[in-house]
């Protein structure tokens, strides 16, 4: 029966840019939706039955970036490198510990629960895993009718009638308005918490993993969902994956996290044509290359050692305890990162050179 | 996003792998909940059935003890020495005096009707059993959750209270404290004074049994994303603490509190036994078991039923308590 089956994008859709909306990367100048400035998160590790204070954990260490309207922002990164508490930061569901968060102009970084609320119409976030996103005594009813509840928003037509239209949206079957999670499969799942995120029409979505704990072939489909949604409803998108694969076709500018970090951020182009940081190259030659003749050339970079501690993050350029390119300076000076060419920004004191032109192509 | 999207979702690959498993229509749309499931799990299980028909049963005896009584007994604290043998003071007949008029024979020395004596016990029996059951619930719930949600200090402190409590000679504590207890209190009289310190104490004696595994679940609920989520779309403590994390407690603690009913009818009838019950004239089970003793030889039936009333109570409640915790937690994890 057709409205049993997931609504599948058969055949991608061609994207256009809208008229009068130019490429993000041709006008930086552009007002950002969001403006992220020296970004700190420290966890405090805290002993015995005084709690005091022994270390703290540097999730993510003064990091800025700016994403712009209509525009969707990749960030990768391997596990452990901050890009959740990143998420939850710019979500507000964690308090920083510097740095600016501001919001179409407006500072957010300290709002309260009250001051936030309202905000919460315009910043939403998909999680990553999820069997734990959905609260397992809830019907997706209540689930995605939760956001008009929470915001005391009465939707035209009564909020049953509005969950339904989103459940349609997402390619679920509305009449499964009474359905309680377990009852779906994993796909379907996300479905449900990318309905709830846009259930109050956001501006900024967070998406965090939202398919790293699905099966492969169900990925491309919740993938297209996003990218198909993003046109629809005019959203912008922050979408954080753990490797370089699953963003590729749906981010315009990408993000590079290390230890805390952003090592590298540019358009999407010159990121997978041109990678200028050792830790972006070593990434993206894990990336399978579906043209054999290029799988050939290309030779995969096997990072030696494990990912240090963010507890005690190395000396100057944290990357260097695994970095082939190493040398005295980068373990004594921290890289700042910079803009080496227009929109490209690398944080490393000796980066790759910029290949040539016909190299550079996605 | 500008680019076409990837090989992955060219004409026919996407359908091949779609993502269809919701059942085939036709069948009903009303979600199975998660305690419409435990149900029919419940339902499978006889001998769970079996316990939860006598824990009925029961429930059914105690309230409606007066009227039964009426029916098929004889007033509770009417002696009957026409009963007795006058020469060894024990029931004339066979067993304990049973016969058509008396169910369940007569008690000894002064004959009045075991039968009546062991319903009006079940009332006090299961009153004290499943109140103090809910003083616990009430109490470790409340403390469970701010312990494990809160965490911190506040944790910190709940904790070392429970394990305090764990540690504490409890049934010596009870006894002390209702020799010094008044005879009126809270406005009630007598039996009443001590049944509702009976209920007070070991509610408050149990709390930590069910504090401790609130506290738990509560802390790897907190963690889950569905409690962000609802932090995102704005949700205040309030909400979080009782829209989305007591609902999965419920469970837990409806199997705790089945399962905890049995101990405190035990508990009960040991503090009656060692006369820290309900007063006489008023019957429980401990009380007539405690009796019993002085004349166990010459009527062994008198000790023999409520033995067997308590016996069958914690039986019938273990084996439906045991039902309804497989029946919500399946997998076993407790
Ligand atoms: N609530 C927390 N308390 C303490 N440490 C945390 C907390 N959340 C995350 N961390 C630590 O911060 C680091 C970054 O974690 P996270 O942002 O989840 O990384 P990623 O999402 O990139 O895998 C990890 O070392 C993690 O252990
Ligand atoms: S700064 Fe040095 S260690 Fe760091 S990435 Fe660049 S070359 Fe490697
Ligand atoms: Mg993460």
């Amino acid at each position: 029966m057709p409205e049993d089956n997931e609504a599948v994008p058969v055949g991608a859709p061609e994207k256009t840019i809208p008229l009068g909306e130019e490429a993000p990367s041709a006008t930086p100048e552009v007002r950002p939706l969001l403006r992220v400035e020296g970004l700190v998160k420290h966890f405090p590790i805290t002993k015995g039955l005084l709690r005091r204070q022994v270390g703290a954990v540097h999730a993510v260490d003064d990091i800025s970036f700016d994403v712009r309207p209509g525009e969707t922002l990749g960030v990768v990164g391997e596990s452990g490198c901050g890009k959740s508490t990143m998420g939850r930061l710019v979500t507000r569901l964690l308090e920083p510990t510097g740095g600016t968060i501001e919001f179409e102009g407006r500072d957010i970084s300290h709002l309260g629960v009250g001051g936030m609320r309202p905000m919460r119409r315009d910043i939403q976030m998909i999680f990553q895993d999820p069997y734990s996103s959905l609260n397992p005594r809830h019907t997706v009813g209540t689930i995605v009718g939760a956001p008009f509840r929470l915001q005391g928003i009465t939707p035209d037509g009564g909020v049953k009638k509005e969950v339904q239209r989103l459940l349609g949206l997402v390619g679920l079957n509305p009449e499964h308005y009474n359905r309680y999670p377990h009852e779906f499969s994993g796909g379907q799942r996300q479905r449900i918490g990318i309905a709830r995120a846009l259930a109050l029409k956001p501006k900024l979505v967070i998406a965090d993993e939202p398919v790293s704990a699905l099966d492969v072939s169900i990925q491309a489909q919740v993938v297209n969902l996003l990218d198909d949604l993003q046109d629809e409803l005019g959203l912008t998108y922050v979408i954080i994956a753990h490797d370089l694969s699953v963003i590729r076709h749906v981010s315009d500018r990408i993000a590079v996290m290390y230890l805390g970090k952003i090592v590298e951020l540019t358009d999407r182009r010159s990121l997978y044509g041109a990678p200028m940081h050792p830790y972006t190259k070593a990434l993206l030659s894990a990336v399978p290359v579906p043209d054999p003749r290029r799988r050939a050339q290309r030779e995969r970079i096997l990072l030696k050692g494990d990912v240090p501690s963010p507890i005690s993050p190395p000396s100057g350029c944290r990357f260097h305890t695994r970095c082939w390119k190493a040398t005295e300076v980068c373990r004594t000076d921290e890289p700042v990162l910079t803009a080496l060419r227009t929109g490209h920004q690398v944080a490393c004191h000796h980066p790759e050179p910029v290949e040539s032109p016909g190299e550079a192509a996605a | 996003m500008t680019a076409p999207l990837p090989e992955t979702s060219a004409t026919g690959t996407a359908t091949v792998v779609a993502d269809a498993e919701i059942p085939v229509p036709g069948t009903t749309i009303e979600g199975r909940s998660p305690w419409r499931i435990a149900w029919t799990r419940l339902k499978r299980d006889k001998l769970a059935l079996a316990g939860g028909i006598v824990v009925l049963l029961l429930v059914l005896v105690a309230i409606f003890a007066p009227l039964i009584v009426d029916l098929f007994g004889h007033p509770p604290n009417e002696y009957h020495e026409d009963q007795i043998d006058p020469l060894f003071g024990t029931p004339k007949g066979s067993w304990g005096g049973i016969n058509g008029d008396f169910l369940f024979g007569v008690e000894p020395v002064n004959g009045r009707d075991v039968f009546s004596r062991v319903v009006y016990g079940a009332r006090v029996s299961l009153l004290v059993a499943f109140l103090s059951a809910v003083v616990a619930v009430l109490i470790g719930t409340v403390l469970g959750i701010i312990a494990g949600y809160f965490g911190g200090w506040v944790d910190t402190v709940v904790s070392r209270v429970m394990d305090a409590l764990l540690a504490f000679p409890q049934l010596l504590f009870i006894i002390a404290l209702i020799s010094v207890v008044p005879n009126e209190l809270w406005g009630l009289t007598g039996s009443g004074v001590r049944m509702a310190v009976l209920i007070a104490v070991i509610g408050f004696f149990g709390w930590p049994y069910v504090g401790r595994i609130v506290r738990g679940q509560t802390l790897s609920l907190r963690e889950r994303e569905y409690v962000e989520a609802a932090r995102s779309l704005g949700a205040g403590r309030t909400y979080i603490l009782f829209r989305e994390l007591l609902p999965n407690l419920v469970a837990p603690i409806t199997v705790y509190a089945t399962l905890m009913i049995p101990t405190n009818v035990l508990t009960e009838a040991a503090l009656s036994f060692l006369g820290a019950g309900v007063k006489p004239p008023t019957s429980s089970w401990g009380q007539m078991l405690s009796k019993a003793v002085n004349t166990y030889e010459g009527d062994p039936m008198f000790m023999v039923i409520p033995g067997l009333a308590i016996f069958v109570t914690v039986l019938a409640f273990n084996l439906f308590g045991d039902g309804v915790r497989d029946a919500l937690d399946p997998k076993g994890s407790r």
